[in-house]
């Protein structure tokens, strides 16, 4: 039981490292980025191609997967989000959906179809053992990271000058320009760093499952977006909390009723919290002022 | 009616003068608007709007409700495009500024419906203000470098400073929303203070103020252009208020203004008490 709930951490981290860009995204610029998910398989296959074509060490290929993945985010925002600042949610929703055809499509073309199997870059480190379960180094790391990136993460918003903007585009974009923000860049910089953790939890999700595809990215979105969803759409520790209960709910559902495909689970969890709390568990109640 | 209400007026002559305080006169103007006017579709909303605001003037701009002083301001701001005119501060032309630059080039506002970042303290919302005066990057509040350090600091040090001003230090770390109505107001003052303004644009700064508030809001304008040397352009209702710190007075009516000049000039001007009080029926 313990090894569940430990993988279930494991990949609830994943999880959650996705679901804060989602919500980072969501919380600054108010929309829904569904091409996330294929940010990450992005930087599945950078991490990749720097291994095995160019022959780089693990280390070198995480950071050049992150700094891919920041360029994309970057680009992403300014070609397709930034000409609709002012549309509606809905065509900004469509054309989330069409970056993220699109993102895969060109993995498709690049990459082909064929899964690449993704090295293990924590071969040399030995698993854990505690008692007689045994927890491999690839869960250890994801959940460390997990923590440390959370940790930088409110460090980052409460105390930094940028993070105290991007605190104030959230909540009043007009008044924020007006105080001499600069609301561009400062949306920029949001998916920027998302799209920078999107790197990340691609190098761990690839790690734990090696089978990298052009689709690798869609489900493990999805799921970080429920997660995201479950935890309160917009809140940073919100997305934390659902990605990992989330990533357990999905491991112990798996063990218990394998007959049943987990992500039945993962699903109705997101229906249960919009039937029964749709703000999500950290979220703040709206009232509309009448 | 409004051609009868320009030959009526004392103060006609409104478009080219400017009237400054003594103490300015050898000054160059900190803001000037030139045939400043906007069009909302077919709606002149705005028209022939001239004013100079010197370098540490006290200027009201008053008129009836749906006049146009927050679209005035929101022009100035550059929330709204201008449709026609020219907006010089401190003598350059604010052409294709966007909000943000033109809050960097030194104009400053507060907002009629109090538009404070809630979920943030006291404090760092003095600290928004400040955004463009702390001197770190990205990178350096990432890694938290010594600079890092140093210029939070100062900035702690500033915002504090600021907010002693209206003696809200104490009420540094209470969240914005959770303050009461008048000290959010001020909060407001202090916020747009901090961004280093030469000009300060204050949407009815009393309203909703009980008369020992607004008293006190009166002395902490003119503290404030005392101590910063700045310029203070108000719009308010409270004539109180207007005609105690305002050293003249712009009223705008249907988006022009009709009179323009100090406030017992403005009290005694027959088109404007016609605005405020309407004509009287001959007859």
């Amino acid at each position: 039981m313990l090894t569940y709930l430990i993988n279930g951490i494991s990949l609830g981290s994943v999880y959650a490292i996705i679901a804060l860009g989602y919500t980072m995204v969501y919380g600054i610029a108010k929309m829904l980025n569904f091409a996330h998910g294929d940010v990450i398989m992005v930087g599945g296959y950078a991490a990749y191609c720097a291994m095995a074509y160019l022959g780089w060490p693990p280390a070198a290929a995480v950071v050049f997967s992150i700094a891919v993945c920041t360029m994309l985010g970057i680009v992403i925002e300014r070609l397709a989000y930034k000409p609709l600042r002012e549309a509606t949610s809905l065509a900004v929703l469509i054309t989330a959906i069409g970056v993220s055809y699109f993102l895969q499509n060109a993995a498709l073309l690049i990459w082909s179809s064929n899964p690449k199997i993704f090295p293990n870059i924590f071969a040399s480190m030995p698993p854990l053992k505690i008692g007689d379960a045994q927890i491999s180094a690839v869960t250890i790391v994801t959940i460390c990271a997990n923590i440390i990136i959370m940790i930088a993460l409110t460090l980052f918003t409460g105390k930094t000058k940028m993070g105290k903007a991007m605190r104030a585009v959230s909540e009043d974009k007009g008044a924020a320009t007006l105080m001499g923000i600069n609301v561009n860049f400062t949306i920029s910089m949001t998916f920027a760093i998302g799209s920078g953790l999107a790197a990340i939890a691609g190098v761990l999700l690839c790690t734990a499952y090696p089978n990298l595809v052009p689709t690798t990215g869609a489900m493990p979105g999805i799921k970080a977006f429920v997660a995201a969803v479950f935890g309160g759409i917009g809140s940073i520790p919100g997305a934390m909390i659902g990605g990992i209960l989330l990533g357990v709910i999905e491991i112990v559902a798996r063990a218990l009723v394998p007959a049943v495909p987990s992500d039945i689970f993962v699903f109705a969890v997101l229906i249960i919290v919009l039937l029964i709390k749709p703000d999500g568990l950290l979220g703040r109640k709206i009232s509309e002022k009448v | 009616m409004s051609r009868d209400t320009e030959k009526r007026s004392g103060i006609v002559e409104v478009s080219g003068k400017t009237i400054v305080p003594e103490r300015d006169k050898d000054r160059p103007l900190v803001l000037e608007a030139m045939h400043l006017g906007i069009d909302f579709g077919g709606l002149t909303a705005v028209d022939e709007f001239n004013i100079g605001v010197g370098a540490t003037e006290i200027m009201g701009l008053i008129g009836p409700n749906g006049a146009g002083k927050t679209t005035v301001f929101n022009l100035l701001t550059k929330v709204y495009q201008p449709t026609r005119g020219t907006i010089l501060l401190n003598g350059k032309d604010t052409q294709g500024m966007t909000p943000a630059s033109v809050n960097e080039a030194g104009i400053a506002r507060t907002f009629q419906n109090i538009r404070l970042f809630d979920k943030l303290t006291v404090e760092e919302n003095v600290k928004i203000g400040l955004h463009n005066h702390i001197g770190y990057g990205m990178f350096t509040g990432m890694f938290r470098l010594p600079k890092y350090f140093k210029e939070e600091k100062k900035a702690h040090e500033k915002a504090l400073e600021l907010l002693d001003i209206f003696d809200m230090a104490g009420e540094a770390d209470v969240r914005a929303d959770s303050l009461p109505y008048g000290a959010q107001r001020r909060l407001e003052i202090v916020r747009a203070l901090a961004t280093g303004p030469k000009i300060l644009l204050l949407d009815e700064p009393a309203a909703g103020m009980n008369p020992s508030e607004t008293e006190e809001l009166m002395k902490n304008i003119e503290k404030i252009r005392d101590r910063f040397g700045i310029a203070v352009m108000l719009i308010e209702h409270d004539m109180k208020l207007v005609m105690g710190i305002c050293e003249t007075i712009a009223v705008l009516n249907f988006g022009k203004i009709i009179a323009k000049g100090t406030p017992s000039e403005i009290q005694n001007d027959p088109g404007v008490i016609e605005a405020y009080l309407g004509t009287k029926k001959e007859g």
